[in-house]
């Protein structure tokens, strides 16, 4: 046991040692351009550092136990403090520090970003502060979760939180480059922000009216719209019930755009049904799509599937008990569904509204294909990064504002509604017949849900044949695999597979950023989840609101951040692979978490401590214990980062690179030049490929029968 | 006296303001079976985890054959526990489930399988090597769970309640198991359970405790026939508080004097509800009285205050409404305040 922890103490001194030494310090530098020698050749900043790891590696072998010695602490803490205050102190073309080139001259001239070698001291670094506080009790002393958790800490503060402290301190830079309140407040209060133009009838209104208004009417229809429907399934007979749930898969696998294209397909000013509608009741045909009434139809479409399995959870939950008591108390069931049932659905509606509002203020791809000259937040924010007038200030700033509202609308819903709601499951039986639905309340559904049926089947239908006839938009119907060569055509000659359609570099990207990011996600995100189910350590509950809070940045912010953040030394990696799976593994993060931790919920703490007792350590408590009992987690951690990578575009586009597109990037160049047939067929092969990734997917982590074991909770069962 | 097994060293668990674990001494000696008693809350658990390591104390030390593990994780130290589920592993077969430890820490498969059907064989469970845990009746999966604390030759072996999930009618042969297992691997063991009858049954010693400190340790005997405080003596079976004066080595109170040692002052004196025997006629009176099969009880007005009293069933019985007189022999007593 005390060789080994000589041994993991060797691991992270060793590692350090290296990356001083032997690795390219600097990104892009030269095989022997370590810090040390950097150092010699004038960056003298970066000696401190080789003496840190020389040090480190002489207490590890000079001492019995280097983990409990104060030098270790002193020395990694020195070590950290100094990688990062040089790192942001020199900039590439110089001191970003004033006063810190009389201390190095050299400074003057600037330092390249982080390579090799300071990442992985930097990895390094964190592994033994990780050693040196289990040392102390950190985590009662296991190691792996001491690790685990500084190790996650460290990336959520470096990919989450110092890129919106960057964001933020950009709104307050002038276009001239220097800090001062006054730009933001400028910014901040413009009248194209906040205007009330269109209610009042002179002209039209704010952005943040826009968005708001935008995402009060989306939530709204989503969530009546996802009631009806969680009605319809959990309280009737009604026959189409399987079909309905089926439906309210389909807007995950879909990429953005293509319910959009589907919409303009059908309503614009040429749309099928537009030209229907005005050759037989003679209507001019109008641009009315575009703005409000279309992203409003996209989003409901999006949204209700959301709302609808929201819903259905809290219906589902409801005990039939007590609306058996309310019919016995005399009560008709108008009566016992206004006094009973919709009381204790409340809280649910509520959650599922708050949450598809927050959805729709980070919605992206509806709104640039459909907008028009409707402005919400998410598109002014795009325009001001990537449009004629690049204007980071601008972008930071509305960006700002898009993310108070959604944390705030986050907040409402995690503290306020965490309170409200009733759950009325209890480990007892629950034998009871759920009360028959009015009819009244019936048919209001049915009538509801109709639409919705007809107009999803009407949008599939369009994506279905859309990339297979000649021109869909003009209702030119002859069938052609065009637009598939176009994008996908390849040729078997003599210097083997060549590939030469449009759409082949984009797809093998979007392939590689899913196939990297989403194992990455999955095995953080249930990591996460292991060490807010069962570790406890100080902290934790910031940790927690950290990790999850992530979730409530919407995409463009975090695009607009990354951009801010990583473009410049000493971290700086836009245009590469990287960043786009960083990006995603990050803002995927909480979905694996609380899959994972609801999977944990239901598992007796005690396996891990029997396992614990048995002499594994935490990596083998996870490895032998936990992931066994929650592949189910585990399977939808991934299928769901590996779904998101493929489909989702907010944040990737302003990531993207030429080197390094995007299928949904590519996708919607193709739809603002028009190219209709062209996006619907990518993306009905990007849905193809999905299904097929999925299916794998499920091969690979596999469902291994548990046999008639319905209990995991490792309690006992007397035989029969 | 040789080494104990476990020390603890004024130890404190605090968690935020509140302590589990308020300052507690303690030496468990080898081969022991010490018990940890008291009502929920009172700290027993976590003074189990503590020892396992599943716990770490914020205060104080915990010795496990004479080494200081206060700040060694579970992993590190050499325990068996015995867990309130069970806590087998549902995923694994028996066999897997008992080779697990030693496969764990480094035997290789074959040896680590050949020690687990070897103690399996001694636990009475050969041939259901290959089964589920969910394919094993209750007490079937408690050996499973102990064959599996013991294969490692552990320093100590810990159960935390473990026959709360065992059915009442198998409890006593369940508690016998261990206790013979125990003595046949001569394993130290501590025993975390909130009933005293368990605990009278099993232990070598019962450590009580209250509000996370120790309110006595002592053999089962002496708890139950010397309780030193008020809490001891109503925790661990019935008792009759008496309340009154020491005046130079005599209790007094109202209707009784009796001697007493001890400093004078104020007293509270502790009287089993069999160690009083009663007498038709006098100035006390039958309240109520109670056919249990196994003995009568009866609850009588005295002039000290309402008395509990049980007595044999082939007595003469009494009827309630009867007088009666009753009569304590000043052995029979114990000071507790």
């Amino acid at each position: 046991m005390k060789a080994f922890e000589g041994r993991i103490g060797l691991i992270w001194s060793g590692l350090l040692l290296a990356s001083v030494l032997a690795l390219p310090w600097f990104k892009g530098g030269a095989i022997g351009a370590s810090a040390l020698a950097e150092g010699v050749a004038g960056r003298a900043w970066l000696l401190p550092l080789v003496a840190v790891a020389v040090a480190l590696t002489a207490l590890t072998f000079l001492t019995r136990n280097w983990r409990v010695h104060q030098a270790a602490a002193a020395l990694v803490g020195a070590g950290l403090a100094w990688l990062i205050l040089q790192g942001f102190g020199i900039g590439l073309r110089g001191p970003a520090l004033p006063g810190i080139e009389l201390l190095f001259p050299a400074a003057a001239a600037g330092q390249p970003g982080f390579g090799w070698g300071a990442w992985l001291a930097g990895v390094a670094l964190i592994g033994a502060l990780a050693e040196v506080l289990a040392a102390r009790g950190f985590c009662r002393g296991e190691r792996f979760a001491a690790f685990s958790i500084v190790g996650i800490v460290a990336a959520l503060t470096l990919f989450v939180f110092f890129p919106i402290l960057k964001l933020m301190s950009a709104a307050f830079i002038a276009p001239d480059g220097t800090l001062s309140a006054l730009p933001f407040l400028a910014r901040i209060t413009a009248a194209d922000l906040w205007s009330v133009g269109c209610l009042t009838g002179a002209g039209r209104c704010g952005v943040v009216i826009n968005s708001v208004v935008l995402g009060v009417l989306s939530a709204a229809f989503a969530t009546a719209l996802g009631l009806a429907l969680a009605l319809l399934v959990a309280r009737t007979d009604f026959r189409m019930k399987r079909a309905l749930r089926a439906i309210s898969i389909l807007p995950i696998i879909t990429p953005p755009f293509v319910v959009g294209v589907a919409i303009i397909v059908l309503f614009g000013r040429t749309g099928v049904v537009t030209v229907e509608v005005a050759e037989w009741f003679g209507v001019r045909p109008s641009r009315w799509v575009y703005g409000l009434p279309g992203i409003l139809m996209a989003q409901v479409l999006a949204f209700a599937p959301v709302t609808f399995l929201v819903i259905l959870s809290a219906l589902e939950a409801i005990n039939p008990t007590l609306e058996e008591a309310s019919t016995t108390l005399g009560a008709r069931p108008v009566t016992t569904f206004r006094t009973v049932t919709w009381p204790l659905l409340r809280p649910a509606l509520a959650a599922a509204f708050l949450l598809a509002f927050i959805e729709s203020l980070a919605d992206f791809g509806n709104a640039i294909v459909l907008g028009g000259s409707y402005d919400v937040l998410s598109t002014k924010i795009f325009f001001a990064v990537v449009g004629a007038q690049y204007d980071l200030g601008q972008a930071a700033t509305l960006s700002v504002l898009l993310l108070a509202l959604t944390v705030a609308a986050f907040w409402v819903q995690t503290r306020w509604l965490g309170r409200a709601s009733y759950v009325t499951v209890t480990g007892k039986s629950d034998a009871g017949l759920v009360a028959p639905m009015p009819l009244l309340i019936k048919w209001a559904a049915v009538a509801a849900v109709l639409p919705f049926v007809i107009f999803t089947a009407g949008v599939y239908m369009i994506v279905l044949i859309g990339g297979f006839v000649t021109d869909i938009a003009r209702l030119e119907m002859s069938p052609t695999f065009g637009h598939i060569w176009t994008a996908f055509s390849f040729e078997v000659g003599d210097r083997g597979l060549q590939l030469f359609g449009s759409a082949w570099d984009s797809m093998i990207t979007t392939l590689w950023v899913s196939a990297l990011s989403a194992p990455l996600t999955m095995g953080i995100g249930i990591l996460t989840a292991w060490l807010i189910a069962r570790q406890d350590f100080a902290g934790k509950r910031a940790f927690e609101f950290g990790t999850l809070l992530s979730f409530a940045i919407p995409g463009t912010v975090v695009g607009v951040s990354y951009i801010a953040a990583f473009n410049v030394p000493p971290i700086d990696m836009t245009g590469t692979l990287w960043i786009l799976v960083i990006c995603f593994v990050f803002r995927n993060l909480p979905v694996g978490m609380r899959a994972g931790i609801a999977a944990l919920a239901q598992i007796d703490r005690s396996m891990e401590e029997a396992s614990q007792t048995m002499g594994a350590g935490g990596g083998r408590v996870l490895a032998d214990v936990v992931l066994p009992l929650i592949r189910p987690a585990i399977f939808t951690a991934l299928v769901y980062s590996f779904v998101t990578a493929m489909t989702a575009v907010s944040a990737v586009i302003f990531l993207v690179s030429a080197r390094h597109n995007m299928a949904t990037a590519y996708i919607m160049g193709r739809v603002e030049n028009g190219e209709y047939a062209l996006a619907i067929a990518y993306s009905t092969v990007l849905m193809l490929v999905m299904v097929v990734c999925v299916a794998l997917m499920n091969l690979a982590v596999g469902r291994r029968k548990l046999g008639r074991r319905t209990a995991v909770t490792g309690t006992a069962q007397p035989a029969q | 006296m040789t080494e104990p097994a476990i020390e603890f060293r004024s130890v404190v668990k605090r968690y935020g303001d509140a302590s589990a674990v308020a300052g507690i001494d303690l030496a468990i000696a080898k081969g022991e079976l010490m018990t940890f008693l008291g009502p929920s809350g009172c700290g027993k658990t976590t003074s189990l985890r503590l020892i396992a390591g599943l716990e770490l104390p914020t205060e104080g030390q915990v010795l496990i054959a004479g080494r200081d593990v206060s700040r060694d994780p579970a992993s590190a130290r050499n325990v068996g526990m015995v867990f309130q589920s069970y806590a087998l592993f549902p995923h694994m077969s028996v066999l897997d489930n008992v080779a697990y430890g030693p496969a764990i820490r480094g035997t290789p498969k074959a040896q680590a399988q050949a020690r687990a059907r070897e103690i399996l064989d001694q636990v009475g469970l050969a041939g259901l090597e290959a089964r589920l845990p969910s394919e094993l009746s209750g007490g079937q999966q408690q050996r499973v769970a102990v064959a599996r604390a013991i294969v490692q030759q552990p320093d100590v072996i810990l159960f935390d309640e473990p026959l709360s999930n065992v059915d009442a009618k198998l409890r006593r042969k369940v508690r016998e198991e261990i206790r013979a297992l125990q003595r046949r691997f001569d394993l130290t063991a501590v025993y975390v359970t909130h009933d005293q009858e368990e605990a009278l049954a099993v232990s070598d010693r019962i450590v009580v405790m209250d509000r996370g400190r120790i309110a006595q340790v002592g053999t089962p005997a002496e708890l139950y026939e010397r309780p030193a405080t008020p809490f001891i003596a109503s925790f661990i079976g019935d008792a009759n508080l008496i309340e009154g004066q020491v005046v130079e080595g005599r209790f007094t109170a109202p209707g009784m004097t009796l001697d007493v040692p001890g400093q004078d002052g104020p007293a509270t004196l502790s009287i089993r509800p069999e160690r009083i025997t009663l007498a038709p006629g006098g100035p006390d009176r039958v309240m109520t009285a109670t056919y249990l099969g196994s003995r009568m009880e009866y609850l009588v007005a005295a002039q000290v205050g309402e008395m509990l009293v049980s007595r044999p069933i082939f007595e003469p019985r009494l009827a309630a409404g009867q007088d009666v007189s009753l009569h304590i022999a000043a052995t029979d007593v114990s000071r507790v305040a």
